[in-house]
């Protein structure tokens, strides 16, 4: 009895294995065209975000699709669940054995990826970053979504816009050593500074990118400063705090807001009247940018040197600058009328 | 299966030892390590001629490249998970051994060796801590060890705070992942290799071997017959402790780069490639090329579908139902076998099974 049970356990088990390791690779033959394709004529552009299912990345893909879809190329989007620093490098890996012409990647790690990066290079793989960069000798291309000046100044003619020009505003920042919003906040004051004399900057108080404490510190901002007449707050968590408060307060309609935000966290502060204008830059337009300029990459039109020029479908021309990275423009400003094209 | 059949009850009567009771070429053929091998073999043939790629110069270079540190870690896991403990914290340990290598090699300009060095130490010790608990404090394993997970977790957390540590010194950082000649193996095989070996020496071939497998079947009895339970224990806590920072070096240097969150969800790849190599969660029962062969099958399944183009949900349920199957398989298709009317069941063997359950237990094993 011992025997038997062990023989048909053994060849339960392989035959359960095998069969569900066959199926598997077997099913996938149908379907399964779309993830490379290296040696057919047509553009094979793969997307890599830092994770599936992040509506940002939703997006910007989305746009890649399109661009893909556009040019004729053969689109496919692959990716970790999770956003650890070397998650993306077997998808890298993989990609290079594929031999897709163009890997557009928005990298978890600056550096981790580096030795997959570089290996699918050699393979022949196109690579472009997008959102965010790895080390520049890790890739062809970087796309980037906005400057430090683009994203200062936006918010600065907004605020200008919303209070006339004139009065009392405060920012509202992430972490009071948070790198990219100092920098931001630098750039705001001399803007100001230069170009707007009548604002005053009162105050700079950090939420420290947490929901709460920027809810508690654009209450405190409006006791501090009874003449406020605007609040500009460079973070998502700040701007979606403040409007949250602002929008069940006596404030609301008087005490302008503005800032860098998301659409779907303030869809329902810009219908209410609480927000009138925020900006970020459109990340549909950041992939479909990042599409073309893969397949530009990949025709051989450029190699990625400052001062090369290639066309972007709807987008117009764009040319690469220093350190091999194309700017996408000037940051995309939501309102009332354009936030529900908008899902991320 | 029919095939054999015949041979089997004639040779049961002649020995008295189950183990025995079959020819050589049978005992060696119809297990489950064999069964995990054939299997390996027949997803790689498949996906050589079917999933186009996986035939290209970098299929194998890569899956190796990042089932190293899985492959390692699940070397000592078999031991381990032979004497019926666990350990969870495998991959909390390599990020903490992987924190230390980068502190010490980036912030302090120690040389690779002399941090790999350190790191191991401090694995061994932390794998010890987890096995004075479990060996000398009498816990069970899958609590002490969860707790180390996150122990061991903020650690690393604590060296490196948020930041990420990168830029490690040249030559020693690339040797690792560079190949053999112009071969498709990376260096970290021959590490693997050498410690493979050495581990299925130690399991299979020394006394210390057979009293994991006597801890495996019953703590008590392997203490009656003069194992040193907790001790042997302690050991193979410390051998994975120290395994595990290995791997966290070799993932350091790989990656060039380490954050928080290396390594993390590690410890349950190391896992399902020991319970899929054929090594039973109650312990007792194993073999480590089974478990190599395991963890091959899982990473060449990957490697496949990804080829293939399939999504990380489509993987991780064919490589889910891949090791519930095997568990199934192993566990409960003898029991219901068990149930069944039998056939062909020599008197001898049947007496020596005089209670239901006993007897469902030992086919178990």
């Amino acid at each position: 009895m011992r025997i038997n049970s062990k023989r048909f356990a053994a060849g339960a088990a392989l035959a359960l294995v095998a069969t569900l390791g066959l199926a598997a690779c077997g099913s996938d033959d149908d379907g399964g065209s779309d993830g490379g394709g290296g040696g057919g004529d047509k553009t094979t552009v793969t997307f890599l975000p830092k994770n599936l299912g992040n509506p940002y990345f939703e997006t910007s893909d989305a746009g890649g699709k399109k661009a893909v879809e556009e040019f004729g190329g053969t689109f496919a989007e692959v990716g970790p669940d999770t956003a650890g620093p070397d998650a993306q490098v077997s998808y890298i890996d993989t990609a290079a054995a594929q031999g897709v012409n163009a890997l557009i990647v928005s990298a978890n790690d600056p550096t981790a990826l580096c030795d997959s990066l570089n290996a699918a290079r050699d393979a022949g793989t196109k690579v472009v970053t997008f959102d965010s960069d790895t080390d520049p000798e890790c890739r062809d291309l970087f796309i980037n979504q906005a400057t430090a000046e683009g994203i200062a100044k936006v918010q600065v003619d907004m605020i200008a816009e919303q209070i006339g020009d004139a009065g009392e505003i405060a920012i509202l920042s992430a972490a009071a050593n948070a790198t990219n919003q100092n920098a931001w906040i630098d750039l705001i004051e001399e803007d100001l500074a230069a170009n707007h004399p009548n604002i005053k900057l009162v105050d700079t108080v950090y939420g420290d990118d947490d929901d709460q404490t920027s809810f508690d510190k654009t209450a405190a901002l409006l006791a501090d400063h009874p003449n406020l007449k605007g609040i500009v707050s460079p973070t998502t968590v700040g701007i979606s705090a403040a409007a949250r408060y602002l929008s069940t307060s006596a404030s609301k309609g008087k005490v302008a807001l503005t800032g860098l935000g998301t659409p779907d966290q303030m869809r329902d502060y810009v219908k209410d009247g609480t927000v009138t204008e925020f900006a970020l830059w459109n990340p549909e337009e950041l992939g479909y940018l990042s599409a073309y300029a893969g397949k530009a990459l990949a025709d051989g039109d450029i190699t990625g040197a400052e001062g090369d020029t290639f066309e972007a479908g709807d987008l117009g021309e764009f040319t690469v600058g220093a350190d091999s990275t194309v700017l996408l423009g000037d940051p995309f400003r939501f309102n009332a009328e354009n936030i529900d094209e908008f899902h991320f | 299966m029919s095939t054999a059949t015949p041979v089997a009850p004639a040779a049961a009567e002649s020995r008295t030892y189950a183990a025995y009771s079959r020819s050589l070429l049978a005992r060696l053929l119809l297990n489950r390590e064999a069964a995990v091998i054939a299997a390996l073999v027949v997803v790689f043939v498949y996906a050589l001629g079917n999933v186009q790629y996986f035939d290209g110069p970098l299929t194998i270079y890569n899956l190796l490249k990042e089932y190293a540190p899985i492959l390692l870690m699940a070397l000592p896991m078999t031991l381990i998970i032979v004497t019926g403990e666990i350990d969870l914290s495998v991959a909390s340990t390599l990020g903490a051994s992987a924190a230390i290598t980068g502190v010490l090699v980036v912030d302090h300009d120690l040389s690779v060796p002399s941090a790999a060095v350190v790191a191991i130490v401090v694995g061994a010790l932390l794998g010890a801590l987890n096995g004075f608990f479990v060996a000398y404090v009498g816990l069970p394993s899958l609590a002490v060890t969860i707790g180390s997970l996150a122990l061991y977790r903020g650690l690393a957390e604590g060296l490196i705070q948020d930041k990420r540590i990168s830029g490690f010194p040249g030559a020693l950082r690339t040797w690792p992942t560079e190949r053999i000649g112009d071969t498709q193996y990376p260096n970290i095989i021959i590490p693997i290799i050498v410690l493979a070996v050495l581990f299925g020496l130690l399991l299979h071939f020394t006394s210390f071997g057979r009293s994991v497998f006597e801890i495996g079947l019953s703590d008590e009895a392997a203490h009656f017959s003069g194992v040193n339970v907790a001790r042997t224990k302690l050991i193979l806590f410390t051998l994975s402790g120290a395994v595990a920072a290995l791997a966290g070096v070799y993932v350091a240097l790989k990656s060039n780069s380490v954050a928080t969150d290396t390594g993390a969800g590690f410890e349950l790849k190391v896992i399902a490639g020991v319970l899929l190599g054929g090594v039973s969660i109650f312990g007792g029962r194993g073999a480590l090329h089974g478990v190599i062969a395991g963890v091959l099958l899982i990473a060449v399944l990957n490697s496949a579908l990804q080829l293939d183009g399939q999504g990380s949900e489509v993987i991780q349920i064919i490589i889910g139902l891949l090791l519930v199957g095997s568990v199934i398989a192993s566990n409960f298709l003898p029991r219901i076998r068990a149930l069944l009317p039998r056939r062909a069941v020599t008197p001898e063997v049947t007496s020596k099974t005089p209670v239901n359950g006993d007897h469902t237990r030992k086919v178990a094993q």
